[in-house]
């Protein structure tokens, strides 16, 4: 079944494995009783080109205890039987999906519920084939504009399936204080060209860029600002008496930054 | 042999581009200026100009007698990139991409290195051309190369410690390409070698074929015949490519010497193309070290500028089809022909171009003395003194010639 979703969307991201692979199943359930409409699960990476320090940390603390892409798309499988509902999106780099098999990858993704597919180093060039696979296994080919895009946006947005992934400004994932004072036109113009919802990510980390952009588009990603806290939180995630409250904190934080989503929008 | 790369930047299966989509534009950009300036006249005496008025070009071909009587085969003679300003063949392609970033009216320089010697060369014309230069380079890399780390500052470039992964170029690579993706905007990146999406390997490789043609102009006028066999060290890739380009089409054999480092039935090795699989790095599907479930390997040798897990795409595919064959030679081979070429010679390779000269000696022994074998000797080793001296156990202040 393709990925339908509704806006307003709040779209967390957390690492597959950080701190473990048990901790990573109680933040997914958190997150979805947070609010989350689609949790984007990310494939630890040893060479992650579009990723932050905080993510790169993260990544490193998941590949210390052993994940691996195979185990990342079998985390959602046990996700599912844990309860989690929300659609599950795989952000994951493409070399560990040719070595796995493109195939295999796909098929694995779907046998273990996931629900789409997101490869930030496969441009929308170099993209048709896997797109294709996707669509026979019904796994969506998540696609990304930045504001470089320009001329592409347009080519881009027509092949978008699921939602569309805007970057917001130029840089690797991570926390940023300010977002381009542009970021509102561009998304306007990629609203334009899209038929899919246009969700913005990249730097966002407080509630008041989230209440700011869901003016201008139809869903958030959070990512490395919950990353961050899933670090600061970690010890205290792997200890089994201070897990609940640590989950708890987790999303009471989550819950902050998604709440002005649920708030009435002033101009939509 | 078809003409590569194609439009899309492929090199057989080969090459292409893995890369975030900030970096589109900024490489359809450079792509579209680079087929320009290749095509403008103008732009290609200015490059030679500086080429030769600058760097020293062209550097000569040295025949090697005393090693040619030592080894007791084939002919053996060295192309001498070691003589250009900085001391390596980096400097032609720093020149080359320099002269495109002023072109695209970019005058931020952003560069990675290993060893040091693309670092200098990206600092060298940075200087040159008035431009500012960030340098990223690995923390263990800036321990094992602080010669060039200080060169680099005297030139007026900023040196970025990298801290992760093992600390070396993989890493330092990786730390650039992030700060390209928030900078694109106003920075040009300077790849160092024949690495990187698409047009990256077109271009360095075709600011690094001024090796392959003089050297064949040189050769010809020597020996009155091309070289039997040309060797030449790989770790991404650049000078090998450029000295092979102009003779892919001709009866020449031509070697590629990978770093075999502690040896490559040992995980301590740069031998790529020997012990690698496909897959995608910094941008590029090629041949890499890489574990089963993708994650990239570190890789090791002895010469900074060799331990790159990847290589370059052209090379892969080269090697892919035949036409160039590879091999490695390990951190003690690559020792001994250091001191071999020093002490027959007197002229002191960069360790990376020992790899080269250790193969080269091997070859040349089994070939007849009617035969001839070019060696690309990349850079001098000025560079990699300290690494010889603490490799070789010699203490400060003791007589290097009697150690080893």
């Amino acid at each position: 079944m393709p990925l339908s979703v509704n806006p307003p969307l709040f779209i967390p991201f957390i690492v597959a494995g950080d701190p473990t692979p048990d901790v990573t199943i109680d933040l997914a359930l958190a997150l979805e009783e947070a609010g989350a409409d689609i949790l984007e699960l990310g494939v630890p990476y040893s060479d992650p080109l579009a990723d932050g320090p905080t993510i790169q940390r993260a990544a490193a603390r998941a590949l210390d205890g052993g994940m691996t892409l195979p185990k990342a798309i079998q985390l959602i499988g046990e996700m599912r039987k844990k309860g989690v509902n929300i659609p599950i999106i795989l952000f994951t780099y493409y070399n560990p999906v040719l070595q796995l098999g493109e195939e295999s990858f796909f098929a694995l993704a779907q046998e273990n519920g996931a629900d789409g597919v997101l490869i930030p180093d496969l441009p929308f060039e170099e993209s048709s084939p896997l797109r294709e696979l996707g669509e026979r296994f019904g796994l969506p080919l998540i696609s990304l504009v930045a504001p470089t895009s320009k001329q592409r946006i347009e080519r881009i947005a027509s092949a978008a399936q699921g939602f569309l992934y805007c970057v917001s400004s130029l840089g690797v994932t991570g926390v940023r204080e300010t977002l381009p004072e542009t970021l509102g036109d561009f998304l306007r113009e990629v609203k334009q060209h899209s038929r899919v919802p246009v969700a913005v990510g990249f730097g966002i980390s407080t509630p008041g860029q989230v209440a700011m952009l869901k003016e201008v588009c139809d869903g958030v990603v959070v990512g490395s600002a919950l990353v961050q806290k899933v670090e600061q939180l970690a010890l205290r995630l792997q200890k089994p008496d201070e897990r609940e409250a640590a989950v708890a904190e987790f999303a009471a934080y989550t819950r902050s930054l998604a709440a002005p989503l649920r708030e009435p929008c002033s101009s939509r | 042999m078809e003409r590569v790369p194609n439009e899309y930047g492929r090199f057989g299966d080969f090459g292409g581009k893995f890369v975030p989509e900030t970096l589109m534009l900024p490489l359809e950009e450079i792509e579209a200026e680079l087929d320009k300036a290749l095509a403008d006249e103008s732009f290609k005496q200015e490059y030679i100009r500086i080429l030769q008025h600058y760097s020293g070009r062209p550097t000569p071909l040295t025949f090697a007698p005393n090693l040619t009587r030592q080894v007791g085969g084939a002919k053996i003679y060295l192309k001498r990139e070691d003589l250009n300003h900085t001391g390596a063949h980096k400097i032609n392609n720093a020149i080359g991409q320099a002269l495109l970033a002023k072109r695209m009216g970019k005058k931020k320089l952003i560069a990675e290195t290993g060893a040091g010697q693309h670092g200098v060369a990206a600092a060298t014309v940075a200087a040159h051309f008035g431009m500012d230069c960030i340098v990223f380079m690995g923390e263990e890399d800036i321990k094992r190369q602080e010669l060039n780390v200080f060169r680099m500052k005297l030139l007026g470039a900023e040196v970025v410690p990298v801290s992760s992964g093992n600390r070396t170029l993989k890493d330092a690579t990786n730390e650039a390409i992030r700060y390209w993706v928030a900078h694109c905007d106003d920075h040009f990146y300077m790849i160092g070698s024949v690495v990187g999406p698409h047009p990256y390997p077109k271009m360095v490789r075709e600011f690094q074929r001024v090796i392959g043609d003089e050297a064949k102009k040189q050769f010809l006028a020597r020996e009155g015949k091309l070289p039997n066999v040309i060797v030449a060290c790989v770790g991404g890739g650049s000078n090998a490519i450029g000295m092979f380009y102009p003779f892919l089409q001709d009866d020449v054999r031509l070697v590629g010497v990978e770093a075999a480092g502690k040896g490559i039935d040992t995980p301590h090795h740069a031998a790529t193309i020997t012990k690698g699989t496909k897959g995608v790095i910094h941008g590029a599907m090629t041949y890499l070290l890489q574990d089963e479930y993708g994650q990239i390997l570190e890789p090791y040798s002895i010469s900074a500028g060799l331990d790159y897990p990847g290589v370059g795409p052209e090379h892969a595919y080269l090697a892919s089809i035949g036409r160039v064959r590879y091999e490695s030679a390990t951190d003690d081979e690559a020792v001994a022909a250091f001191q071999l070429l020093a002490q027959t010679e007197g002229i002191i390779p960069a360790i990376e171009s020992a790899h080269a000269v250790a193969k080269a000696v091997e070859l040349a022994r089994e070939m007849p003395p009617d035969e001839t074998v070019l060696i690309c000797l990349s850079g001098r080793g000025d560079k990699d003194v300290q690494t010889m001296m603490r490799h070789l156990g010699a203490r400060e202040g003791e007589d290097i010639a009697t150690v080893g």
